[in-house]
């Protein structure tokens, strides 16, 4: 069986061709997710809402595989049994179903009973997507976390933040260790977790994507841009083919601005300072020329619905190509510099191994996948418009160690270099933006973006009168961040900050 | 090696005149001569990101790069709130790191300077207050400097920062 053969039966998500929906029941819901795992298709994400029509709730997954996307939507009442966990077979979704205990109050059969994004903000009976009552706690409720304790001689626990020690964003590290080796690892996460899925039910449909592309704040054109696709599919908006070309060249943008800047942080982290300063220099000047182009250094406002926001006139037209032209080949110059320096081919080769049989298993997703043969490519294997005409080339490497993970994003840098050369040569002549219609209440739409970081999904449902009843976004790092977990095994501790770094994970797109 | 030191001295240096502080972004102004006199302007901060979209972290590690170059400045970030001077704080502060975020700030020896960074820092920004966020910093510690933005530029939380010691 494959994910055709569910397929067949599903029915068309409004104006997205490749997306289908199926309700099922609790038995088919479980014997579908093992066997859409058989045939190797990806988890996606795993979500509940309000029911439209009848009393109870919807859980819903989204997987994809071989061309074709699938929702599974299960009806789930109060009072209910627990319904069937995915994680036996999609190990990922596991966390995704604690969430969705602690802001629904639907349980899963998983084992693994506690809490994920609620630490002890709120009461333990209390669900704040389901009960718009539910409010902060006016002190703090004491919370005894379970640590999966490592017994035996000589094994101890470092517990590293959630303050950590540099600019980066919050999160709790558990080391158990012998001497300098990890034995494990565990993580809790959570801690940026500021409500934005109700916050976009305060918001009107059309402002949405405001909210959207500060999910991560570094992938804000692949979060605005799959807001947009899901609403504009609702209202079966066609955008001018400059409109999409011009998404396609923010998107890719993004990508070079991220892969730079941690291109330069892994060679730091390897202790090779050069790294950094030569990296977040190119880094800065595309920021800057982002300036003149778009108006904005990150192009948190750029994407709106029905297009862009404003036009690309020709003069950031000539600043892009002058810059994209030149950044190529000096970052091809510090590749080989890279390639050729002993100290950082001793500390990026082996480090945080990933094969490629433990990523398919994990379902790692996103740029880290590809350096470990997991090829899913969005813009690739799903494309949208531009990216069927664009056509990039997949970029994949197989080591599945740090080395691979920067080799990937030495590739996708060139890659996305000549993407955007291609772009700003042959950008079509059109409007860049049309006005997008308020959509009609309870209509559903689905948005799929490939980000720096993986694939970007959005599910948006459609209130009364022009608000949001639902906005569902997922980061790609839900799917990765336990990978981490089994990429330190084994390595020593003061790896750990490069091993990190090599996936780059965002806490703030998967805390929500 | 070779290609990098040619690399190096072919880039130059690359380091901008820093701005001028702007005292505008002083909200609170209760530093005192001490500080000035304690720090002059070898001054060591400590971020805390207190529930940020990740925006703001991007245009504060810019300030480590050759153009801004903050440490050629005299200020630089440090590891640990017991060496730091000054606590810039960026994002609405969540409930899950209002706790943390108030241990850090009383682990930072006196007398000691908090900078809040971007919109929601500022006002709570988009995502404002809710069950899971205490909205701006200033709900749950004192803040001295306040500098607006989504993000702000690498110049103008390079400006709020000179304001705080100037």
């Amino acid at each position: 069986m494959t994910i055709k053969t569910w397929w067949d039966f599903a029915t068309p998500v409004t104006h997205t061709a490749d997306m289908r929906r199926l309700s099922v029941d609790a038995a088919s819901w479980a014997r579908a997710a093992e066997e859409l795992a058989a045939a190797d298709a990806q988890l996606l994400a795993l979500w509940a809402a309000r029911s439209p029509t009848a009393e109870g709730f919807l859980l819903r997954a989204a997987f994809i595989g071989e061309g074709a996307g699938l929702i599974l939507e299960l009806s789930i009442a109060d009072g209910d049994e627990p319904y069937p966990g995915l994680e036996p077979f999609f190990p990922a979704a596991s966390r995704m179903q604690r969430a969705t205990h602690d802001l629904w109050g639907l349980r899963s059969t998983d084992p693994d009973r506690r809490p994920w994004l609620r630490h002890a903000s709120w009461a333990e009976d209390g669900f704040p997507l389901r009960d718009s009552a539910v409010v902060a706690a006016a002190t703090p409720i004491r919370d005894g976390y379970r640590f999966v304790r490592v017994d035996g001689e000589g094994v101890h626990e470092i517990p590293v933040g959630p303050v950590h020690a540099g600019i980066i964003e919050p999160g709790h590290f558990r080391f158990s260790i012998v001497g300098e080796k990890v034995l494990r690892l565990e993580e809790r996460l959570g801690y940026v977790h500021k409500g934005i899925e109700r916050r976009f039910t305060d918001l009107p449909i059309l402002e949405g994507h405001r909210l959207a592309a500060r999910v991560s704040g570094d992938c804000a054109v692949a979060y605005a841009w799959a807001y947009c696709q899901a609403l504009e599919g609702m209202v079966d908006l066609q955008l001018p083919a400059r409109a999409v070309w011009l998404r396609a060249l923010c998107l890719e943008l993004e990508r070079i601005a991220n892969h730079l800047g941690d291109l330069g942080a892994l060679g730091n982290d390897a202790g090779f300072a050069f790294g950094l300063a030569q990296f977040s220099r190119l880094k800065e000047h595309l920021l800057r020329t982002n300036e003149v182009a778009f108006a904005e250094r990150y192009l948190f406002e750029t994407i709106v619905p029905g297009g862009l926001r404003a036009d690309l006139a020709d003069s950031g037209v000539h600043a892009l190509a002058n810059f994209l032209a030149e950044l190529a080949p000096q970052v091809q110059s510090l590749r080989e510099i890279y390639d050729e320096h002993g100290g950082l081919r001793d500390r990026f080769l082996g480090a945080g191994h990933v094969a490629p049989e433990l990523a398919a298993r994990l379902g790692l997703i996103g740029f880290a996948g590809r350096a470990s043969a997991r090829g899913l490519d969005v813009r690739i294997d799903f494309p949208c418009a531009p990216y069927t005409e664009l056509k990039p080339r997949r970029v994949m490497h197989t080591a599945g160690d740090v080395a691979a993970r920067v080799a990937v994003r030495f590739d996708e840098v060139q890659e996305s270099c000549r993407l955007c050369l291609h772009i700003l040569q042959a950008l079509p002549s059109s409007a860049h933006r049309v006005h997008c219609p308020q959509p009609a209440p309870a209509t559903f739409g689905i948005g799929l973006i490939e980000g720096w970081r993986g694939p970007v999904f959005l599910a948006l449902e459609a209130g009364a009168s022009g608000a949001i009843s639902r906005c569902h976004p997922h980061d790609p790092s839900w799917q990765n961040w336990p990978v981490l977990e089994h990429a330190i095994i084994g390595n020593i501790v003061p790896d750990f900050p490069l091993i990190n770094k090599s996936f780059n994970l965002s806490y703030s797109g998967h805390d929500l | 090696m070779l290609k990098a030191i040619r690399k190096i001295v072919a880039g130059g240096i690359v380091t901008e005149t820093a701005p001028p502080a702007d005292p505008q972004l002083c909200v609170h102004t209760i530093l005192q001569q001490r500080i000035r006199v304690l720090l002059g302007r070898a001054l060591c901060i400590r971020h805390v990101d207190a529930g940020s979209c990740n925006g703001c972290e991007l245009e504060i590690q810019a300030l480590n790069n050759p153009i801004y170059n903050i440490e050629g400045l005299g200020i630089k970030f440090v590891a640990s709130p017991r060496h730091a001077d000054m606590l810039l704080v960026t994002g609405p502060v969540t409930l899950n790191m209002r706790a943390a975020l108030q241990r850090t700030y009383e682990a930072m020896p006196d007398p000691k300077i908090v900078v809040a960074a971007g919109d929601c820092g500022c006002t709570g920004g988009i995502f404002g207050e809710s069950y899971a966020s205490c909205g701006r910093v200033s709900n749950v510690i004192a803040v001295n400097v306040a500098i607006p933005g989504c993000p702000p530029s690498p110049l103008r939380i390079l400006q709020g920062i000179l304001a705080a010691i100037t």
